[in-house]
């Protein structure tokens, strides 16, 4: 497992997710609603 | 100096409805965690789709109650890239792609096992012309070995069906091979594929 990982940070390339994308997350997140009913999850998207 | 509101007031503030604190949470790790992600697997679209399916599972969890404070929002949004990662490249394996090239040709080591439509003709004469030499053999070799070759019953089997012995049945069975051959020698026909 240790391998995966690249030793030297320097060599990594720095990059980062696009605005929409999370502009994408943030409205999944508002639309998500979770309710328990009886100890079990149920979840419903409102979009 | 700006201060930073810690991760976990973050993640309580978003347990507890604040939207913005998500916000807050994917914006400061953005990059440490894209980066992360292409790092391993190099390519900017992968890199989008993982960390949207990563923060979905994070959403999910918070959402649902699920996360436990024990271990850093960090290591464990990490972690979960790690196997959305590990997941990308296993599904990858699974349909293998290959593409021949001017030195290398695939189907040099790929082969379809059945016979092209040429062969197949040939196999189809040959079976019909060895179906009437067998025709030429005395009846008694030709019963023996059509039981054995065609209906493929074991020497016992024979032995019983026709009322001889065993040995009997081998002997025909002999004499049967040895004549079809002679009949292919003295009339030159030529059995191949």
């Amino acid at each position: 497992m240790g391998k995966f990982y690249v030793e030297d940070k320097n060599k990594i390339k720095k990059v980062e997710a696009k605005k929409e994308t999370i502009d994408f997350l943030l409205n999944y997140s508002k639309s998500l609603k979770i309710d328990k009913i009886n100890g079990v999850a149920y979840e419903s998207n409102l979009n | 100096m700006e201060l930073q509101i810690a991760d976990s007031l973050l993640i309580q503030n978003y347990i507890n409805g604040d939207e913005r604190a998500l916000e807050t949470l994917i914006r400061r790790h953005n990059q440490r965690l894209s980066s992360f992600i292409y790092s391993k697997v190099n390519d900017r679209e992968i890199t989008e789709d993982i960390f949207q399916d990563t923060f979905i599972k994070v959403i999910r969890t918070l959402k649902k109650g699920r996360y436990n404070e024990e271990g850093k929002f960090l290591p464990w949004v990490m972690r979960i890239a790690h196997n959305l990662i590990i997941d990308h490249f296993r599904k990858n394996r699974r349909l293998p792609y290959f593409e021949g090239s001017n030195t290398f040709d695939i189907f040099s080591i790929i082969h379809d096992e059945k016979l092209n439509i040429e062969k197949q003709l040939i196999k189809e004469q040959i079976d019909e012309d060895l179906v009437l030499l067998i025709e030429e053999l005395p009846k008694d070799q030709r019963d023996v070995l059509v039981m054995r070759m065609y209906k493929d019953m074991s020497f016992k089997e024979i032995s019983e069906n026709t009322g001889v012995s065993i040995n009997t049945a081998l002997g025909r069975m002999r004499y049967a091979l040895i004549n079809l051959r002679k009949i292919i020698e003295d009339n030159n026909i030529v059995l191949t594929n």
